[in-house]
């Protein structure tokens, strides 16, 4: 209120040094001058906090963005280690049959423990063997077999073979896991920090990119595991979304806009609408649950009933945006259809739904964009299940990429925390090719009339 | 996949349909298509129509049923004490659907279940197949009817379209019908919750521990459902949320609005709305490995105790979550106040920012208290950061240091994982799901219609 009151003195002032109204209003007074000064003043400040506004939200974004990305990045790279195998033919192949279903049940993960042991020959006792086993992933050996499925000509031979390397030791190569710590606050002894110091002064560790991250399933192993078949659900669940919410959507938006009379029941639709934009996605998961798994005995855990559920909750987007697009077209182009004779129904599908179709698409987009991101309500219908096959349909367990995400946050290795942060890398990616495609659509069919 | 098939079957059906439909029409039109009363795309589609949609309601109809009809079938012929016991029950049911799955050689169960368990994959096979019969008997009859009933005189385009608007009604109709599922599924399972729990205790009580024994004879808690202690931690953690929200949303739609160049609009006004598209777990995420972590060190420092799943933690990044939705609002709101208002103040020599101050945040403060309680409304129902940053324990405290739950956390925590639908336990979420959908439905409805209000005035 002070500057309302220093406008209100401003007044009182001017009045006493101008006295009646013939005289005028002497500004430059110091009494005046002073008072302007201090509204201007208030005026800066009050720019300043609005300007620091947005720079609070800005920095929390780019804080977001910075957190994400220097946690994350190195989930692309993964540490491999360099060790030279034997492929032992008494091992892999004693009677030399050459069959592949023989090399396939053979005992690679052994071959890569001679190599180990072979390697550090210094290495007795039960734990210590452990530990030094665990330098090499467990999924090394699925590597190998394809490598001697390929290639038989290998047995028998002596290579040096890339191995992808378990998750501690793949920690303190990325620095995640310092050595200078006390010893019993690391995972790993200083034997086995000793042992990586000898690997890398050999030249055998070396940081790879990790194409399994891309291509492999989930995993209880960190290094194993992948986003693959979290995306292939996140598609499932989409497909059906999409194919529900889209026809339905469009359907109604026409209807409400272009056919419906002013009665009740288009006012219930319209407050229904406008409410279930609101209603919290938890809700959603509740209803989903209930309806699709309890009452209906879909399976739990598909992405049919991740999709339906969504399809719910995208469809006041859907219609909201749809409602506008098909309103933005001018009455002209209908008065024109019908004065050429068409029926109403033509009007719509031959002129306006086509004159609306960039505003709808991009509504949709932006539909889909939302549920690409929702966690919360496939949580509620059991897409949380760990699992490690690639879904092959909308029927088969899945689990979607914010789910992924959430999994992975919960998990307590330390390798999983890059893993989390790589995989919002990711769905941010699919997030901002969604959103900048529907941008691109709107700015290029963009239409004034 | 069978039902992939089948709707491909149907596909199939409707566009062979169609051509015959056309082909009707353009011979009984001898090549001059004034001859009939529509154009023969309208003839191909009345039949396409009349064969697929009948069909299509069938499938509907037929996979809301088959579920439940074989599962009463399969209970029937199961032995009084497998039935009386829900719990056992639901055990058989498993095993059984794991038999008829083809596994379930390790399950150790008795002869009835195994039988019934090939019984079911017997229902099932069954089941499909009369499915498929049924479905391709339908829309062949359908085609063979409508195809019948064409003729030159025949109002085909009369008839598709009034069939097209009846497909518009019902899909308008879904959005009625999933507020009224969302009722009603909540409704049901909640009154079963209080028949075990009565709602004065639940809408009461102070003390929230939902673990009840399993067994009978197992020694635990009885189980404590008093609703306040998780509203109290919702509230807290939306209290702290708004306290970032609203000044920072509120101040940046100001200056957005009256004071930025368009070039620097064009750039910070995106980008602000990115921080609306960011998908809540990655909200979660941060706020639980960045934010949490950050405040428990430097709270270290300065002596305070900061729990590392502090309300804090989880109230500001939800702040930071719905600073565009807050600042898009209001900057709507603003921008609605009619210009002879603001030239009004100008005209009397009032500089910008008391214009802001004096004449138009008043006008606009009803439709601003609106926009806060939509934004109110979206932080109570949020889940994801609050399950990922805020704790489990229902502890009654205001101190934003502590750890609080939320009601949501709670319905998430209780409904994870395996659940029996006769517990208290379990079914207290959806108590929590109905409160929790009641209170953003009232919130909703109220700042709408303060909105609404508010816009009448100046239109």
């Amino acid at each position: 209120m002070t500057d309302m009151a220093s406008l209100m003195e401003d007044r009182a002032a001017a009045k006493v040094i101008s006295g009646n109204l013939h005289t005028p209003v002497d500004w430059d007074s110091p009494k005046l001058a002073r008072n302007i000064k201090k509204r201007y003043a208030a005026e800066r400040r009050f720019k300043i906090y609005g300007l620091s506004a947005i720079a609070i939200a800005l920095l929390a974004l780019v804080v977001l963005g910075y957190s994400i990305i220097s946690k994350g990045y190195s989930a692309f790279f993964q540490t491999y280690v360099q060790m030279e195998i034997f492929f032992d033919p008494a091992k892999i192949d004693p009677d030399g049959t050459g069959d592949p279903a023989i090399i396939g049940r053979a005992n690679f993960d052994g071959l890569i423990r001679d190599a180990l042991s072979k390697q550090f020959p210094e290495v007795s006792g039960r734990s210590e063997r452990r530990d030094l086993y665990d330098i090499v992933s467990g999924g090394a050996s699925y590597d190998l077999r394809e490598r001697v499925l390929e290639n038989p000509s290998l047995i028998g031979q002596t290579r040096k073979v890339w191995l992808i390397s378990g998750d501690d030791f793949d920690m303190l190569n990325k620095g995640y896991i310092s050595a200078n710590t006390d010893e019993g606050d690391r995972r790993l002894n200083d034997q086995e920090v000793g042992w990586y110091n000898t690997l890398v002064s050999q030249g055998s560790v070396e940081k790879q990119f990790h194409t399994r991250f891309f291509t492999n399933g989930d995993s209880r192993e960190p290094e194993l595991a992948g986003i693959w078949g979290a995306a292939v659900g996140s598609f499932y669940t989409l497909v059906v979304t999409l194919i529900l919410s889209f026809p339905i959507g469009v359907l109604a938006a026409i209807y409400l806009e272009e056919f419906a009379p002013r009665n009740r029941f288009t006012t219930i639709v319209e407050v229904n609408i406008n409410n279930l934009a609101a209603v919290p996605s938890i809700v959603f998961g509740l209803l989903g649950l209930e309806v699709y798994l309890n009452v209906m005995h879909l399976p739990r855990s598909a992405p049919v009933v991740g999709g339906l559920t969504l399809a719910l909750m995208t469809l006041p987007t859907i219609i909201i945006a749809s409602r506008a697009a098909i309103k933005a077209v001018p009455p002209s182009i209908r008065q024109a259809a019908l004065g050429l004779g068409a029926s109403p129904v033509q009007t719509v599908t031959h002129h306006v739904l086509p004159l609306a179709m960039p505003g709808i698409l991009t509504g949709t987009i932006i539909g889909m964009a939302q549920a690409l991101g929702e966690t919360a309500p496939l949580l509620m219908i059991g897409m949380v299940a760990f699992i490690v096959d690639i879904p092959g349909g909308a029927l088969d367990p899945a689990t979607v990429l914010p789910v992924q995400i959430y999994l992975w946050a919960d998990s307590p290795e330390r390798a999983f925390v890059e893993k989390t942060s790589a995989a919002i890398m990711v769905l941010l990616g699919f997030l901002i090719l969604m959103n900048g495609l529907a941008v691109y659509l709107r700015k290029k069919f963009e239409r004034k009339w | 996949m069978s039902l992939t098939y089948l709707l491909l079957a149907v596909a199939l059906l409707c566009a062979v349909s169609f051509y015959f439909g056309r082909q009707r029409a353009v011979a009984l039109s001898n090549g001059r298509y004034s001859n009939l009363h529509s154009l023969p795309a309208h003839y191909g589609m009345y039949t396409a129509l009349w064969c697929g949609l009948p069909a299509l309601g069938l499938l509907l109809v037929w996979m809301m049923f088959e579920g439940t009809i074989i599962q009463t079938m399969i209970v029937a012929d199961l032995p009084e004490e497998v039935t009386s016991n829900s719990g056992l029950l639901s055990l058989a049911l498993n095993s059984i659907s794991q038999i008829a799955a083809g596994g379930g050689e390790h399950l150790t169960v008795s002869p009835e279940i195994v039988e019934a368990g090939h019984r079911l994959a017997n229902l099932n096979t069954i089941a499909n197949a009369a499915l498929i019969v049924v479905m391709v008997s339908v829309a062949l009859v359908g085609l063979a009817l409508s195809y019948r009933r064409i003729s030159s005189e025949m109002r085909a385009r009369n008839n598709v379209e009034r069939l097209f608007r009846y497909i518009m009604i019902v899909c308008s109709a879904i959005a009625i019908l999933s507020t009224v599922g969302i009722v009603f599924s909540l409704l049901f399972e909640a009154l079963h919750f209080f028949g075990k729990v009565s709602p004065l205790d639940f809408l009461f009580g102070l003390e929230w521990s939902p673990q009840t024994a399993i067994r009978a004879d197992q020694v635990a808690s009885d189980g404590a459902f008093g609703a306040i202690p998780l509203f109290v931690g919702t509230l807290l953690i939306t209290l702290i949320a708004m306290f970032v929200a609203v000044p920072v949303g509120l101040f940046s739609a100001i200056y957005m609005g009256e004071y930025a160049s368009p070039k620097f609009r064009a750039v910070a006004k995106p980008a602000l709305e990115i921080l609306a598209g960011v998908p809540t777990v990655v909200y979660g995420f941060f706020a639980a490995l960045t934010v949490a972590p950050f405040l428990r060190d430097n709270g270290a420092v300065l002596g305070l105790d900061v729990s590392s799943e502090s309300a804090l933690a989880a109230g500001l990044v939800m702040g930071v979550m719905i600073i565009p939705f807050v600042s898009s609002l209001s900057d709507d709101v603003m921008s609605q106040v009619p210009k002879s208002l603001r030239d009004g103040s100008y005209g009397l020599g009032a500089t910008k920012s008391e214009t802001i101050r004096h004449v138009i945040f008043p006008a606009a403060l009803p439709g601003i208290v609106g926009a806060v309680l939509l934004a109110v409304s979206r932080a109570i129902g949020e889940t994801m950061i609050v399950v990922m940053a805020a704790g489990l324990a229902a502890n009654m405290t205001v101190n934003p240091l502590q750890a609080v739950t939320t009601v949501t956390v709670q319905i998430v925590t209780l409904l994870v994982g395996d659940q029996e639908f006769d517990s208290a336990k379990t079914l207290s979420a959806f108590a929590l799901g109905l409160l929790l959908f009641l209170i953003t439905l009232g919130l909703n409805v109220f700042a709408l219609k303060v909105v609404q209000k508010y816009r009448e005035k100046y239109d």
